[in-house]
């Protein structure tokens, strides 16, 4: 991946950029490469970062604020502008947004590339954008001081003003933009201290709401172009499968047809609209060679990895000596756990349009990960990256699906475009969407645990199996250490817990089913394990699971404050549930956040039913709360959604599933309450798209233990169990 | 050629009769805040008002709009109900990603319409085809009952 990030920036391409952004005032500013996650390894590129432009300025006093992060739903188009308005001192009122183009400018300030993901884009952008607003206010304030004829010092940013405080003599940001933007950069800014904050912290109402509520917000699927044609592909059964031969005579009669083609990933159909499209691709008759792909099944996938997890795998992290340590035990546990592979399922299916000149190349995409797409289809097209233009639209939903690691949709829409001559719309259908593939991993997992006789456990021994998400990737390089995909094996070897023998190891088994990152990552399985383990560890106790939890939390750790609260907020052990209602509950930390979740949930019919979530969450400081309540809120549904229904399995290489009848996110009806309490905390803000997924799962779980004494060990919960 | 009414003004549409409706008002109209989601009828993103009565377009052939008033989320800025429910859905600030929030207001609409004030379970009832993945369930149900204390009347 390396080389295909700049490692510096020439003027040239300096001026390219700034130019791409020109009127009124332009901030430009170097910001050094941070260490930021831990997975982010050391030989990352280290360039001196190329000089941002973030905002624009204009003579109407408008504030537009370029955002370089993808908004799919996580509010970044709100929450990353108050960080700028807050050192801005900007009129809120005044806000606008727009969505970054690509450049090396709106690299991730950790990844090194244009990328949104790993629920980093506020604490990635903490730092940086109220740097970006304190520069310009300070060159605001330096540009009206100088018109005035008065020390800097007697001057103030406010509301969108620059105020002379002795004489209240006041300038419209507007009426200075041209002004500030000629003068050079200051060496030094200061930032506010949190106690001066206005934004930071309150409750702000999203800035796309209104675009969202009245249609006019663009997604991917509403961009359309003169002269371009919608296309459907027809794309192999099985993983990995290749056109052996096709008959297009009955579909290219179809009215509206205007072209079928083969390409790389299969038969193309080309039409004026997606009606026509869909039915001419309908009509195709294509013999596929389906090669390895067609032996894939999950129900013998599902035996070979409990298999697996028997054996001896790769140490993601060894302390102490469990095979000592269980041999000594007081009471002892082995389970095995199962959860299938996941469609992201986004509202908004992939899409893509492409319209491929001979020397340049423009995309309208919801893409997660732009500098990786540009650089693919720069290469599928022939071009060079520069001559390739990518516009972000909205994401109707993200999820991870939309960072793919190959930039599997962008590669392929450029391939047609490139067969086909003319500026293309590639749709998928929900189907193709559904068993489309770049799913979230399989898993099998295996764990013996053990008790002393003061009920603290002395062994754990988990060893897990799935598929590596980077393997054969770009990103394998910096997020595999030793042959261990760290996000296999997060959250759980990262346990919290205090045991002295304890060890993790890992099996990566590969196959044809393309996987990648679904929102929490290996988080939305590893979790789902490790916190129904040391639930059934606190029952072996006969201990009660908070406060076994809190017993083996060091004082210190972060995960008791989110413990406690949602315990005591949900009236833990003290509430008086109705009849046949039971509480469960899980404690996770994925993205540097803590989150605490309890379910109170009751069997209806034999089937689980949950009632109310109460969720508590510390993910350092806060920078609008509402939205993080959004997410947390919205991650429960996501998680929830998976643990009762989600399922994708494989026969004969196929996908059995296809559409919304048979994967099945929740519905209304179906929906808990949800009571989001925020931790208050003033540590560095961390991440808070994905981190409310991982504990619903374990929770729910957990209660209908306590309800039935049956431990649900697979996912979705195997409800046929406690029928 | 099939014509109707969309949003107050005159289409004329030469298609397949069989064309779902939605993707007539998307593809030939070029109305897009009406969504593709499923195709089937299972999510409701492409929900609209076919004579003041929710249904979801993508099964809608364009033929059974033939002469008949089609509403989509273009045109609530002609419409008090429709209207009300939006400053609803702005003031709980219910989008996440937005995919779906067309279909959402749209089928809240045709709930308010009939029902003014319905009870929490026939809000579930009446929204129980429109999927949101951004899990905005809670709010949807709140900007329901917001919009409803909005239009007074007797429960």
């Amino acid at each position: 991946m390396n080389t295909m990030i700049p490692k510096n920036l020439s003027r040239r391409q300096f001026l390219k950029d700034s130019a791409a952004l020109m009127g009124g005032l332009v901030i430009s500013f170097y910001l050094p490469m941070k260490s930021g996650r831990a997975f982010a390894a050391d030989d990352h590129p280290k360039p001196v970062y190329p000089p941002n432009a973030f905002i624009r300025i204009a003579a109407d006093d408008t504030i537009t604020v370029v955002v370089n992060k993808s908004e799919m739903g996580q509010g970044v188009y709100t929450s990353l502008p108050m960080l700028i308005a807050e050192e801005l001192e900007a009129d809120w009122s005044h806000i606008r947004v727009e969505s970054a183009p690509v450049a090396a400018v709106y690299n991730h300030t950790t990844f090194g590339m244009q990328l949104t993901g790993g629920s980093s884009s506020i604490p990635s952008s903490w730092e940086q954008l109220r740097r970006v607003g304190a520069i310009a206010r300070t060159l605001l304030v330096r540009a009206a001081a100088q018109q005035w004829g008065v020390p800097e010092n007697e001057c103030h940013a406010e509301n969108s003003q620059i105020i002379h405080t002795p004489s209240s003599k006041k300038l419209n940001f507007g009426s200075l933009a041209d002004a500030a933007a000629k003068l050079p950069l200051p060496e030094n800014v200061v930032l506010k201290s949190p106690k001066e904050f206005k934004l930071i912290g309150k409750s702000m109402k999203r800035l796309d709401t209104p675009a969202k509520i009245n249609g006019s917000a663009q997604f991917g699927l509403d961009v359309y172009l003169p002269d371009m044609l919608t296309v459907l592909i027809a794309r192999s059964p099985v993983f990995g499968g290749k056109v052996k031969n096709f008959d297009a005579t009955e579909a290219s009669k179809l009215p509206g047809v205007q072209g079928v083609y083969q390409v790389p990933t299969g038969i193309a159909v080309a039409a004026n609209g997606f009606w026509p499209a869909k039915t001419a691709r309908d009509l195709l008759e294509i013999e596929w060679e389906e090669g390895p792909g067609a032996a894939v099944s999950t129900a013998k996938m599902h035996s070979d990895y409990l298999e697996m997890a028997k054996q001896p795998g790769l140490v993601a992290r060894k302390e102490g000596d469990t095979v000592q340590g269980l041999k000594e035990a007081h009471k002892s546990v082995s389970a095995e756990y199962e959860v299938p592979y996941l469609a992201h399922a986004a509202m908004e299916p992939l899409n893509v349009v492409v319209d491929l000149k001979s020397d340049h190349c423009t995309i309208w995409t919801g893409t997660q990960s732009q500098t990786l797409d540009r650089a693919m289809a720069a290469k599928t097209a022939g071009l060079t990256p520069e001559q390739v233009e990518i516009h972000t639209t909205y994401l109707g939903g993200g999820f991870g699906r939309r960072a793919n690691p190959r930039s599997d949709f962008v590669i392929e829409a450029v391939q047609v475009a490139k067969v086909i001559g003319k500026p293309v719309k590639v749709v998928w259908t929900r189907e193709d969407d559904t068993r489309g593939g770049n799913y979230r991993p399989m898993w099998a997992d295996h764990i013996e645990a053990a008790i002393g006789k003061d009920g603290k456990p002395v062994a754990w021994k988990h060893t897990i199996v799935g598929q590596s998400i980077v393997a054969d990737t770009p990103f394998e390089g910096f997020m595999t250490k030793n042959g261990i995909d760290a996000t296999s094996v997060e959250g759980a070897a990262t346990l919290p817990y205090a045991i002295p023998n304890f060890q993790v190891e890992l099996h990566s088994p590969k196959n044809a089913v393309p996987v990648q990152w679904w929102r929490s990552v290996g988080h939305s399985h590893t979790a789902f394990v490790v916190e129904t383990m040391i639930d059934e560890l606190a029952h072996l106790a006969g201990k009660d699971p908070v406060s076994y939890r809190l017993g083996l939390l060091p004082a210190s750790s972060r995960y008791r404050g989110v413990l406690q609260l949602a315990a005591e907020e949900a009236g833990w052990g003290k509430k008086k549930l109705p009849a046949n209602h039971a509480h469960g509950v899980a404690v996770h930390q994925s993205f540097e956040s803590y989150v605490a979740e309890i379910a109170e949930v009751s069997l209806e019919n034999g089937k689980i039913r949950v009632h109310r979530v109460v969720a508590a969450v510390d993910c350092g400081r806060v920078i609008n709360p509402d939205g993080v309540r959004q997410q947390i809120e919205g991650a429960i549904v996501y998680g929830l959604s998976a643990a009762l229904h989600g399922a994708i399995t494989l026969e004969n290489g196929r996908v059995m599933q296809s559409n919304f009848h048979d994967y099945v996110p929740l519905r209304f009806s179906e929906m808990p309450q949800i009571e989001v309490h925020i931790f208050e905390s003033t540590e560095h803000p961390t991440g808070i798209g994905e981190p409310g997924t991982p504990p619903i799962a374990p929770a729910v779980a957990n209660a209908v233990f306590k309800l039935t004494g049956k431990r649900l060990r697979h996912m979705p919960l195997d409800q046929e169990k406690i029928a | 050629m099939i014509s109707f009414k969309i949003n107050g003004k005159m289409a004329k549409v030469e298609v397949d009769p069989n064309t779902p409706l939605l993707w007539v008002i998307r593809d030939h109209l070029q109305l897009t805040g009406t969504k593709y989601g499923c195709g089937i009828a299972q999510c409701g993103a492409c929900t609209v008002h076919l004579d003041g009565h929710a249904v979801r377009s993508c099964v809608t052939p364009v033929s059974m709009a033939s002469g008949k008033q089609v509403t989509t989320i273009e045109g609530l800025a002609q419409n008090a109900l429709g209207k009300t429910v939006q400053s609803a859905w702005q003031e709980v600030d219910v989008p996440q990603c937005g995919y779906c929030q067309s279909g959402q207001i749209m089928s809240a609409i045709a709930l308010l319409k009939d029902n003014p004030h319905p009870s929490e379970s026939q809000i579930s009832a009446a929204m129980e085809g429109n999927l949101c993945r951004c899990g905005t369930y809670n709010r949807i149900r709140s900007a329901i009952m917001k919009a409803s204390e909005q239009l007074g009347g007797a429960k």
